[in-house]
């Protein structure tokens, strides 16, 4: 079974974010970059796939700046195959630009499967994978956390609001991963050794006009401060008049 | 420049942010000087359904009917959708960030050949171009993401966009459905019935692990029951303790909401917790910790034994609602 998985390397969710004197983007000094963690899930659902084929492969794509060959690194580290980077200065804010680089590459890489994760987490677009799909002309099923494969159908399972929808598609398919699709491994050191010899391409990114720019990034406005009405059960009435007569949500 | 605002049913019904969506539509349109029309998806008899549109704000209601719409139909939606956005000097096509449209969104875009913005949480027109505003880095950022093309895809946070009324009728007409079916959606299974969902609700009360143990939600469940209509939500913790579905995450790998009133129970306030509800318009702590985080953000808070606090305040919310 072929293959490709997109990933996308961001800043770790858990980093301080500072806006860069541009006033459009993060300062990224100091900032500690990771695979987007969807992402880890369409990995580990490749390599589980490929090894239960038999065999075949796995082809980790990356869009962006030089430093992405370490994230491409990581994913073949967990056993993917190969690596290409569609190198750019930067990633664009325009998903579909983004989209169409990646269709380019994937086009007549004759895959069976084309893996994303459900959103990236910096700039939580959801669209880059169910674009690549509608470009290509491929069946895509969006954030699924659940993936039966038999012959060359597929029936996936995605949460909705208030439930789940059963999803039927045929292969060749794109699909993005929701969390709970599957536990993604931990590399080996057997794993980070094999992964120093497994080649990299290294591509300029078929990127057009970006149409969708980024004008300015701010903090959020902090959250007027809030007061604690008081201790225990007795602030009890005086929470509910608040929320009643202040906050108006009663 | 036109709007289109794509509406979205479940069993025939319209949902709410289908209201969101239409008025978000009518205020863009407005400043932009041009009209909005408003297309629905559905088995056939949606008409009478979508006549309530004009009343939400919409010139024209546009009624795409087929039997393979009755569900959630990808490909069918979009290539509507995108045939639709083609014909009527659309500027902007606004769809609700909800599961569906979410999926459905960039798939329309990519027809379009045009950029997309998902969850946004203001929409602005100026100099002639079009700007969402829309959290990004789980919230811990605003962007304005202006379009540079005739026509952009829009996405709109639920509960975010008050729905409005315009006072008049507006015209119902049909429009062709196309069909394409390379996705189906084979079934969806309900959770429990009438169950309503975090990303929905406009009262949301969460708990975490001071909770104890998954026998204390009971007290959750209560004060939800307390409020009306109110969404049980969770922190990751008690869902990776498997305590709840995951269904009710809230969180930056949970679900995002946006309701008028977030209570949050015994739940510390993790950076990740904050990005899914950190735009609820009230937020409500009770948390034994006065140097909880989620003290940072909650705009009333309790400190104590949310053992004790819950049960009164359950009873108080019921007598306030009552009286
Ligand atoms: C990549 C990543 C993604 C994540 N995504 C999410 C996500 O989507 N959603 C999410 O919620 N978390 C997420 N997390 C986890 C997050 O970091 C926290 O671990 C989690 O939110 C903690 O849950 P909690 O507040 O229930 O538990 P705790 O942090 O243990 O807090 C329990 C709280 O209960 C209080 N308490 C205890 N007993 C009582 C009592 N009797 N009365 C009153 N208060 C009491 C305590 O003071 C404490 O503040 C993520 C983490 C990572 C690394
Ligand atoms: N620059 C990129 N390079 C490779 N894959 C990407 C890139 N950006 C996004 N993706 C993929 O698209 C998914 C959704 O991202 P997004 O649409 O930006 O939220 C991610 O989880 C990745 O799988």
């Amino acid at each position: 079974m072929k293959i490709a998985v997109c990933i996308k390397r961001v800043p770790d969710t858990e980093t301080r974010i500072r806006i860069a004197g541009d006033g459009a983007s993060i300062d990224e000094t100091g900032v500690k970059f990771i695979i987007n963690p969807y992402d880890e899930f369409a990995v580990e659902e490749a390599l589980q796939r490929r090894d239960k084929a038999g065999g075949g492969e796995v082809v980790v794509i990356a869009l962006g700046p030089d430093a992405g060959q370490e994230t491409i690194r990581s994913v073949l580290a967990m056993g993917a195959d190969r690596g290409v980077l569609l190198k750019a200065e930067r990633i664009p804010a325009d998903a579909l630009a983004v989209a169409k680089a990646l269709a380019a590459e994937l086009k007549d890489g004759g895959y069976d499967l084309v893996l994303f994760g459900k959103m990236a987490a910096d700039d939580y677009h959801h669209g880059v994978g169910p674009m690549v799909a509608e470009l290509l002309d491929l069946p895509c099923v969006t954030a699924i956390s659940k993936l039966e494969l038999e012959g060359g159908k597929g029936v996936a399972e995605r949460e909705i609001e208030g439930g789940v929808e059963v999803v039927e598609f045929a292969l060749p398919a794109v699909l993005t991963a929701e969390k709970g699709l599957n536990t993604p491994r931990y590399p080996a050191l057997k794993g980070i050794m094999a992964a120093k010899k497994k080649p990299i391409e290294i591509k300029p990114a078929a990127l057009g006009e970006a149409r969708a720019i980024v004008t300015s990034l701010s903090l959020p406005p902090d959250r007027k401060a809030g007061r604690i009405v008081g201790e225990g059960p007795d602030a009890v009435p005086e929470l509910v008049r608040l929320l009643r007569t202040e906050a108006k949500v009663l | 420049m036109n709007v289109l605002a794509v509406t979205e049913q479940r069993d025939g019904a319209l949902r709410k942010t289908s209201h969101e969506v239409v008025w978000a539509a009518r205020l863009l349109a407005d400043a932009m000087g041009g009209t909005v029309d408003a297309l629905v998806l559905g088995a056939p008899g949606m008409d009478a359904a979508g006549a309530k549109l004009g009343e939400a704000g919409a010139d024209r209601v546009l009624v795409a009917e087929d039997a393979s719409f009755v569900k959630y139909a990808p490909c069918g939606y979009a290539a509507t959708a995108a045939a639709v956005a083609k014909t009527g000097g659309y500027g902007v096509v606004l769809v609700a960030a909800t599961a569906g449209g979410r999926d459905l969104a960039p798939r329309i875009a990519a027809r379009l050949d045009a950029p997309l913005a998902t969850d946004a949480t203001g929409v602005s027109f100026a100099d002639g171009k079009v700007t969402a505003s829309r959290p990004v880095y789980a919230g811990r950022a605003i962007q304005q993401l202006r379009f540079d093309a005739p026509v952009a895809v829009i996405s709109l946070r639920p509960n975010t966009f008050a729905p409005g009324s315009a006072g008049k009728a507006g015209t119902v007409s049909k429009v062709a459905a196309v069909t394409a079916a390379r996705v189906v959606v084979r079934e969806v299974k309900a959770a429990e019935p009438g169950k309503l969902d975090v990303a929905e609700a406009s009262v949301v009360v969460s708990g975490g692990r001071g909770l104890k143990g998954p026998e204390h939600f009971a007290l959750i469940e209560n004060l939800a029951r307390a409020f009306g209509s109110a969404a049980v939500g969770a922190s990751r913790a008690v869902v990776d303790a498997g305590w709840r579905p995951h269904a009710e995450q809230v969180g930056q790998t949970g679900k995002t909401v946006s309701p008028q009133l977030y209570v949050a129970v015994g739940i510390s306030g993790a950076i990740q917790h904050l990005a899914g509800m950190r735009t609820a318009k009230v937020i409500v702590a009770i948390n034994k910790d006065k140097d909880a985080p989620i003290f940072q953000v909650a705009d009333y808070g309790i400190v104590g034994d949310l053992f004790e606090i819950v049960p009164r305040l359950t009873e108080e919310i019921a007598r306030a609602r009552a009286g």
